[in-house]
């Protein structure tokens, strides 16, 4: 086993076990942030997966966005995104933050997250519940662990 | 370095920001800690829900106007569903009001409990945002058992209500209200008596009755001025004059008012939802609606857990509305935010901020600039019209 190989299994042992996250609505209405926040709280405790919700981008791992973007939103979320150091992930929560959802159409919306920025978890639902965006953090962390493993799972 | 010249220090705010959960920009001039000039800049959740509603139907624009806030989803249907019911000359069923009603004071306590824990963790007490978050799971299951959903419940229908109670779905409410009840007593006790959060809420960001009517604020916010203020008690809707509100005010005009306020109003909505459950007038849930609808306009009122949300609702004979204007509470709010900061410390922003109970995106139509140094500026229609035609040019 190689030094760099040591250093690299220890960066990802840390990664997994405690992602901090920084969340940004990009012109949500709020259904999917209050959820969010559900998350972190009693019932659901996202906190048991070393989630934590950090202020700053320049110490965050992950980006939960909601909502679909607008075109006041696009260069701050830009911007968010660029901050953040590598390696970076992406969450898109809310039917919204996948496809427009609902606002698809009006004139101030670009259109949904990955118009802008790559993602690499979508959870859908209008809002998604707790549970779902739980779900969805998790599904990343064992990605994050094991990228060959959970590419043969998702294939059967 | 001379210190003797004041210096002059603009803090910015946002978009992205940890005490904000939504986007908004805000700029602090600064003397030391103290906050010498206030400005906001809103519009990052600016989506043009009022032009969309003109290209989609009365029954597909109840599903967009219900997107308007995530928070109170349902008082926006209500307001939309009453204005459309009036143009069209029908009138829901009493059971449909009565539960429009109840679903209406249900949002109410998770609101409210969402914005006590919210305004906690601003004061950096994070242990009453976990427990009040977690009594508000309570009121969360008895809105999905009844709606289906968490948020976005969807209730209303035009001319009527989706969702009828079973006696086992009032058994659960009856148990979840006896919870909530019990836990809010020890919220109104935590909030006025525990010396930490009194330091950061007693005599912060005082708003005086008049300065209240002058700013023109709303709801809760209003109320803890002395502002006798409610649309319930006012102009009664649904079923409010079958099931009369008592008005909650205080005096006292400082954030521990506000809390105690939107407390009190709690108990309120207990026993409205508990008078509703005892008399729920039988007999069906629906109207029967027509798809177009003749030219006419109407406004209508509602009471959020904010405060006021206006409607205006212009129908043009066709089966979409000719324009719709919404008026939530939040920005009639927010004015007292830049006023209230001026002259208060810089860390008693958020809490000032959040005092108002913000929410952004029903907030998003306009933009105002208030500034401390220099007077109010108003922008023509000229002038916004080619502001926003240079923005977005490049």
């Amino acid at each position: 086993m190689t030094w760099q190989h040591m250093v690299d299994e220890f960066r990802t042992w840390a990664r997994v076990n405690s992602p901090w996250v920084v969340h940004f609505n990009t012109g949500s209405c709020n259904g999917c942030d209050i959820e969010i926040l559900a998350t972190l709280t009693p019932r659901y405790d996202a906190e048991r997966f070393g989630v934590k919700l950090e202020g700053s981008p320049r110490h965050a791992d992950v980006l939960i966005c909601t909502g679909p973007v607008t075109r006041q939103a696009r260069d701050r979320l830009l911007r968010v995104y660029e901050q953040m150091p590598e390696p970076k992930f992406v969450i898109a929560v809310g039917s919204c933050a996948i496809s427009g959802g609902v606002f698809q159409g009006c004139y101030n919306v670009i259109g949904h997250i990955d118009e802008v920025i790559p993602v690499d978890v979508y959870i859908p639902g209008c809002p998604p519940r707790p549970e779902a965006i739980l779900d969805g953090v998790v599904k990343l962390l064992s990605h994050l662990k094991d990228p060959v493993l959970e590419t043969m799972q998702e294939a059967g | 370095m001379d210190t003797t010249v004041p210096q002059r220090f603009v803090v910015p705010i946002g978009p992205q920001h940890p005490a904000l959960k939504e986007p908004g920009h805000f700029e602090f001039t600064v003397d030391g800690e103290q906050v010498t000039g206030a400005s906001v800049r809103l519009g990052y959740a600016h989506r043009g829900i009022e032009k969309a509603t003109e290209g989609r139907n009365w029954v597909q624009n109840l599903y967009l106007l219900e997107r308007i806030c995530g928070i109170c989803s349902h008082v926006h249907a209500t307001a939309y569903c009453l204005g459309v019911e009036k143009l069209a000359g029908v009138t829901a069923p009493p059971r449909a009001q009565a539960i429009r009603l109840l679903v209406a004071e249900l949002e109410r306590i998770h609101s409210h409990l969402l914005w006590l824990g919210v305004a906690a963790h601003e004061a950096g007490f994070d242990t009453l945002f976990m427990y009040s978050w977690r009594d508000r799971e309570t009121v969360m299951d008895i809105l999905e058992a009844l709606t289906g959903n968490r948020v976005n419940y969807s209730a209303n229908l035009l001319g009527g209500v989706k969702f009828d109670l079973t006696p086992e779905l009032t058994d659960q409410i009856y148990a979840g209200l006896e919870l909530l009840e019990e836990r809010t007593h020890q919220y109104v006790d935590v909030v006025t008596s525990d010396a930490t959060l009194l330091q950061r809420t007693r005599g912060v960001g005082v708003t005086t009755r008049e300065q209240a009517e002058e700013l023109g604020l709303v709801g809760p916010t209003a109320r803890a001025s002395g502002v006798e203020r409610d649309i319930r008690a006012e102009a009664p809707y649904a079923a409010y004059s079958d099931f009369p509100v008592k008005v909650v005010t205080a005096t006292a005009g400082d954030l521990e008012a506000r809390f105690v306020v939107r407390l009190q109003e709690l108990f309120e909505a207990y026993r409205l939802i508990r008078a509703v459950l005892e008399k729920l007038p039988p007999g069906d849930l629906q109207a029967r609606m027509p798809r177009k609808i003749k030219p006419a306009e109407t406004i209508s009122r509602v009471e959020a857990p904010r405060g006021e949300l206006f409607y205006f609702i212009k129908s043009n004979g066709t089966d979409q509305p000719e324009r719709i204007k919404v008026r939530t509470p939040t920005l009639c709010n927010l004015a007292s935010v830049c006023v209230l900061a001026i002259g208060s410390q810089l860390a008693d922003v958020p809490m000032i901020l959040a005092g108002v109970d913000p929410c952004f995106s029903c907030n998003d139509r306009m933009v105002t600039v208030y500034s401390g140094d220099t007077d109010h500026t108003q922008w023509t229609w000229k002038q916004l019209r080619q502001y926003g035609i240079d923005y977005y040019r490049r």
